[in-house]
């Protein structure tokens, strides 16, 4: 189940939490915290040169781009069709005065806060069920292992049927991209589990319940918030996918009507806003979870 | 560190004392069945006395762990039983109080909240409890780390927490583990020393698995050998050193003797063991 689990992920995100093997040992818990360390000469002069160095390759990569596009380069892959940088930030300084584009994010933020809430209940509990119940793992297992590869476009006809609204197929298939990364890992921090704690608890006198609450569930916490955040990640690849082929609203219809239309500094744009509410919706997954995780920070 | 423990004013929590007669009867342990049975500990019994410090001493593999898991109940006996004041073991309980060999402290709960647990399964208030607690801190000289997390504590300290933590329940008996055998030999007499000043004060029966010679004689009122795997008890020695106990009696004819003997014994046991594996 870890190796497929590790597919997933591949496919997804690798985001440096999502490694809860590690996180089990004591060791990786020393992981350097830039942010939250001291602030030493050294520290602030690492930090200068990190921020220095992201510049100089933000600001190439978007000269390239712009040179790229000015002179239409073309080796097979063509920049003629791509527009420069300042058409991009024209675009962008047109629709943030137009109230229709922050519909289409707002519509978006929604659908992925509702699947993702979903995605979430249902999958930690389906995951507690399977880490927790030979019998329920022995039912649930077959259908994730079907499922699972089954990537979200491939939903998008049977959804379009089998939902009553376009907004319920389109959160439906979002829900789904969620659902698998949030299972897997649950069940992996729940067996994940080591034998020691619980026979401590059940020595000091504690019940299955207790157990449960006291030992199982902290100790699948570590993986289950890497879970989340890949969850929310993959929760983006498939909203978006819906969005392109369904519906009227959201950053991804944005993004296919320019297409459609020929706007193609738009195109651009949609695609920075998807990658920008991606990263900030993952950096707020993790910094929600985070109080719950603060024992494995404060190690030395 | 010690110095703490020994001028702490001790509210001599005695409730343990004259309780902790452990009976063994004709335990025999084997895992798995058929071809695959492996017997861990052969047929064995024992008598420990309420308050009697108990080392189990032995070769790894050989089952002495195995057997107390059964006094903690993780194990069922394949035949006879464990009783603890005349009451059949049959899983794991607050009366018997377990260390392990490994950190087995809960690491997202703070050492307060570790050691509060037993005491809050037992369904005291978190102020009863949290009294407990601090009592049980203050006896291990560890009152000022409770709001640390595990992690942050170095290996000796994390295993006084443990001790703490399984004598907060008030256990008859203390159930220990190799508890010291991932400590520096310097920790680890340190450790021997306070678990004695702790024991001399609580009073519970301790039984204590070890493959350490020295440790199991300067601890122990009883060493019981075991032999090589499927373990049984080969020898029963009481160690008259007098107590308390502190480490330059290892000078003591006593401990030298003692020590010799147990050596002999092990030395044979290796041998016979050696001789059988290889017919």
């Amino acid at each position: 189940m870890l190796s497929e689990r590790k597919d997933l992920m591949d496919e997804a995100m690798a985001t440096p939490v999502d490694r809860p093997a590690e996180q089990a040992s004591p060791a990786a818990t020393k992981a350097p915290h830039p942010a939250s360390a001291r602030i030493s000469p050294a520290a602030l002069r690492e930090f200068g040169q990190s921020a220095l160095l992201l510049l100089l390759s933000l600001s190439g990569g978007l000269v390239l781009w712009h040179v790229a596009s000015e002179n239409a380069w073309d080796f097979g892959v063509n920049f003629r069709y791509v527009p420069t940088p300042s058409e991009v930030l024209d675009a962008t300084i047109s629709n943030i005065s137009d109230s229709a584009f922050f519909v289409h994010i707002g519509v978006s933020i929604r659908r992925v806060l509702l699947s993702f809430l979903i995605a979430s209940g249902l999958g930690i509990l389906t995951g507690i069920a399977m880490g927790r119940s030979r019998i329920a793992r022995a039912m649930i297992a077959p259908y994730i292992e079907i499922l699972r590869p089954i990537p979200a476009v491939a939903w998008i006809p049977l959804a379009i049927l089998m939902w009553p609204t376009e907004e319920s197929s389109i959160i439906f298939i979002t829900f789904l991209g969620a659902f698998f990364p949030i299972v897997l890992n649950t069940v992996h921090g729940v067996q994940q589990t080591p034998d020691v704690l619980v026979r401590a608890a059940q020595s000091l006198g504690a019940s299955r319940l207790a157990i449960f609450q006291h030992v199982v569930f902290p100790a699948a916490l570590p993986s289950i918030s890497a879970g989340l955040a890949i969850g929310m990640g993959v929760a983006w690849f498939s909203l978006l996918a819906g969005e392109i082929i369904s519906g009227q609203y959201g950053i991804g219809y944005f993004t296919w009507d320019a297409y459609s239309m020929v706007r193609t500094p738009d195109i651009v744009l949609g695609m920075l806003v998807i990658g920008f509410l991606g990263t900030l919706s993952t950096a707020a997954v993790r910094a929600l979870t985070a109080p719950l995780l603060k024992w494995q920070k404060r190690t030395r | 560190m010690l110095d703490v423990l020994k001028n702490h004013k001790t509210p001599t929590p005695d409730g343990s004392k004259g309780k902790g007669a452990v009976s063994i009867e004709n335990v025999s342990i084997t895992f798995g069945s058929g071809a695959e049975a492996h017997q861990a500990v052969q047929t064995t019994s024992l008598e420990i006395k309420p308050g009697e410090f108990v080392c189990i001493l032995g070769p790894s593999g050989c089952g002495k762990s195995t057997l107390l898991n059964a006094v903690a109940g993780y194990v069922r006996p394949s035949t006879g039983k464990v009783s603890v004041d005349g009451t059949e073991v049959e899983k794991p309980g607050p009366d018997r109080g377990m260390v392990f060999q490994q950190y087995s402290l809960l690491p997202w709960k703070t050492v307060y909240e570790n050691v509060a647990f037993g005491p809050r399964m037992a369904g005291q208030s978190w102020t009863e409890a949290g009294s407990v607690a601090n009592t049980f801190l203050g006896m291990v000289g560890l009152k000022k780390f409770g709001n640390r997390y595990p992690a942050e504590l170095s290996g000796g300290m994390q295993q006084r927490v443990g001790i703490a933590r399984a004598l907060a329940n008030y256990p008859s008996v203390l159930l220990m583990d190799e508890p010291f055998g991932a400590l520096d030999a310097q920790t680890r007499l340190m450790m021997q020393e306070s678990l004695l000043e702790i024991w001399r004060k609580f009073g519970t029966t301790v039984i204590f698995v070890t493959h350490d010679v020295d440790e199991a004689v300067f601890l122990a009122d009883r060493v019981l050998i075991m032999s090589a795997a499927p373990g049984h008890i080969i020898e029963d020695l009481p160690i008259t050193l007098p107590r308390p106990r502190s480490s330059d009696m290892a000078a003591l004819p006593e401990y030298v003797q003692a020590r010799q003997h147990c050596l002999d014994v092990i030395r044979a046991e290796s041998r016979r063991a050696f001789a059988e594996q290889n017919i």
